[in-house]
């Protein structure tokens, strides 16, 4: 037994119990069968009013904006919420009042963008119930999870307000006497990730910097995938390398092109800095706010008709060229 | 003498800190300019990190969000958090950058909660990775405008560690040895540590400010290193860089 130290006194919203877990995980299905289906159909059948929700990516890039919109057009309510690595997809999920409990880590800012008055106001309301971490610690408890194992040390946090508001633990280790955090393995109920490419089964490919997708994929009960392209099982299997996530992770698929929208999908098409901004502005009045997630959110049929009212592919051409660094005036 | 604007100033000034070779974990805006000043400047072989999982990029603009496609353009690779997060862990990352609402006088930051945490005045984001940096890495730097509100006696929230409350106080939580804050940077002054208090000093002064004036902006006393000089002005070679490779669209030094 380790000698406890120190402990936080926030509130833990998921049993770390790794051999509760190992019996989830036990049930879960290897066939590779198919898992396509529209987002209507995988967020009505794998988001319960209740669950822990995460979501992958980092906050405007890679985000699987199709499931947030879904999620919030879908009613679900008394979700808790991984706010790890958020942004616009916290913006979307605070918009629809989703989620009454919150594992902080980064909430409520949009970086250097600035911060969003509407979710400012829900977390100033005392209408959700919040335990803080930080970035790293949220990745070490799926990190954990993702081990199968029910903690992980680290050396951050210690001393710290943070750690007194967390649901984290400091021990002596046994070997050396000193000091370590041990974070409490999080498996979600459910996630969802968007990635650039999978096959029909759920095996993912994923460019650029994974955040802490690999870990989140593996530690999550239920995963949603939001794709760009769907793409043949035969290519998966001609450069396994390239797989990041294995279909057996995965319950959903669904096909979404330019979902990260109006976050940035790296090598695709940059961020929409105007959209964005856009929706900061519109934030500062709550009627108008109200107005603005009926025509973009509530009234809108999918993620397509969305993208319709961002300008469409007219847009998304535009933000192509931003991430390419192509200059279309060719002005230099 | 070329005329430039504090933030340039301070651009340069957090620039000339990183030394050839070193690494550092930045976020974006004036960090991330001085990191890049730096690397064009004196430090071709400096590493820039960023948390979301870039490794040594060639930035080619300025990144909007650390996670954005140009944290990794051209980079040696593109990883994840845990990676970097681990490399810092692993004690080879020399420098990371800090900002927050409020800092104190052993260096605390808070970027979480002005007022009562179960009933917040103000709501801000948290720690993000600031922690992680302010916790792991080797050394603590802050780029912020000197301001009584913002420089106080004690932060209403702890988010990231500086000194806590003093000589000792790290190493006894348990953070890894040796790590703390390093220098402040603001638009009156470049601010260090006291070796035996581990209090907040003063080590230079902007052209044009007084001790006086740095200490009316700020919410407790400020020690005085042994000798206080003038901060040295950008040079020429800095504000070309700056201006014309750096940030050409100036989107930081416009400010």
């Amino acid at each position: 037994m380790f000698e406890v130290v120190a402990e936080g006194t926030g509130p833990l919203f998921m049993d770390p119990d790794a051999d509760k877990a190992r019996e989830f995980f036990r049930a879960k299905t290897r066939a590779m069968v198919s898992k396509v289906m529209t987002v209507s159909e995988a967020v009505g059948r794998f988001v319960h009013d209740g669950d822990y929700l995460a979501i992958g990516g980092f906050g405007a890039n890679r985000i699987p904006t199709a499931v947030c919109h879904e999620i919030v057009r879908q009613r679900k309510k008394n979700l808790a919420f991984a706010g790890h690595t958020s942004t616009h997809d916290f913006q979307i999920l605070a918009a629809g009042e989703v989620f009454n409990r919150c594992d902080i880590a980064y909430i409520i800012g949009l970086e250097a963008r600035g911060l969003s008055p509407n979710a400012r106001r829900y977390m100033e309301s005392g209408k959700v119930q919040s335990c803080e971490w930080t970035n790293y610690g949220m990745a070490c408890r799926l990190k954990a999870a993702a081990a199968g194992v029910s903690f992980m040390p680290a050396r951050n946090m210690m001393g710290t307000d943070t750690f007194k508001h967390s649901a984290a633990k400091v021990v002596k280790c046994p070997f050396t006497g000193e000091n370590y955090v041990l974070y409490p393995a999080l498996w979600p109920d459910v996630s969802a990730i968007h990635v650039h490419e999978a096959d029909i089964y759920g095996n993912c490919r994923i460019k650029g910097i994974s955040v802490a997708d690999l870990e989140l994929a593996r530690a999550s009960k239920r995963l949603i995938i939001t794709t760009e392209r769907l793409i043949p099982n035969e290519e998966i299997r001609s450069d396994p390398t390239s797989t990041l996530i294995p279909y057996y992770l995965v319950d959903a698929v669904c096909e979404v092109p330019f979902g990260s929208y109006p976050g940035n999908m790296p090598y695709e098409y940059f961020s929409d800095e105007e959209h964005l901004r856009l929706w900061l502005n519109v934030e500062k009045d709550p009627e108008e706010f109200k107005q603005f997630l009926d025509k973009y959110i509530y009234r809108t049929r999918d993620f397509n008709q969305y993208l319709e009212l961002c300008g469409g592919l007219e847009r998304i051409n535009e933000l192509r060229a931003i991430e390419h660094l192509i200059d279309v005036d060719g002005r230099g | 003498m070329t005329e430039y604007n504090t933030m340039e100033l301070m651009i340069c000034a957090a620039a000339r800190n990183l030394e050839d070779g070193a690494a550092v974990a930045v976020g974006t805006g004036a960090p991330c300019a001085a990191a890049m000043l730096a690397q064009k400047a004196y430090a071709p072989n400096l590493v820039i990190i960023f948390e979301a999982g870039g490794i040594a990029p060639l930035l080619p603009t300025m990144p909007i969000s650390v996670g954005d496609s140009r944290t990794y353009y051209k980079a040696v690779m593109a990883s994840g958090m845990c990676e970097v997060m681990e490399t810092i862990s692993r004690g080879m990352v020399d420098y990371c950058f800090l900002g927050g609402a409020q800092i104190d006088m052993y260096g605390n930051i808070n970027s979480t909660v002005i007022g009562d945490w179960e009933k917040p005045k103000v709501r801000f984001p948290g720690s993000g990775g600031a922690n992680d940096f302010g916790s792991m890495a080797w050394k603590i730097m802050v780029i912020t405008p000197q301001d009584a509100r913002r420089f106080v006696e004690r932060v209403s929230f702890i988010t990231t560690p500086g000194y806590l409350d003093g000589p000792g106080a790290r190493e006894a939580a348990g953070l890894p040895a040796d790590t703390g804050p390093h220098k402040v940077i603001t638009n009156m002054a470049v601010m260090g540590y006291d070796p035996e208090s581990k209090r907040m000093r003063v080590e230079s002064i902007h052209k044009g400010y007084t001790f006086d004036e740095v200490q009316e902006n700020t919410g407790f006393e400020l020690l005085k290193a042994p000798e206080v000089v003038e901060t040295p002005e950008p040079t020429e070679e800095e504000l070309h860089l700056l201006r014309d490779e750096v940030d050409p669209n100036r989107y930081i030094i416009g400010r």
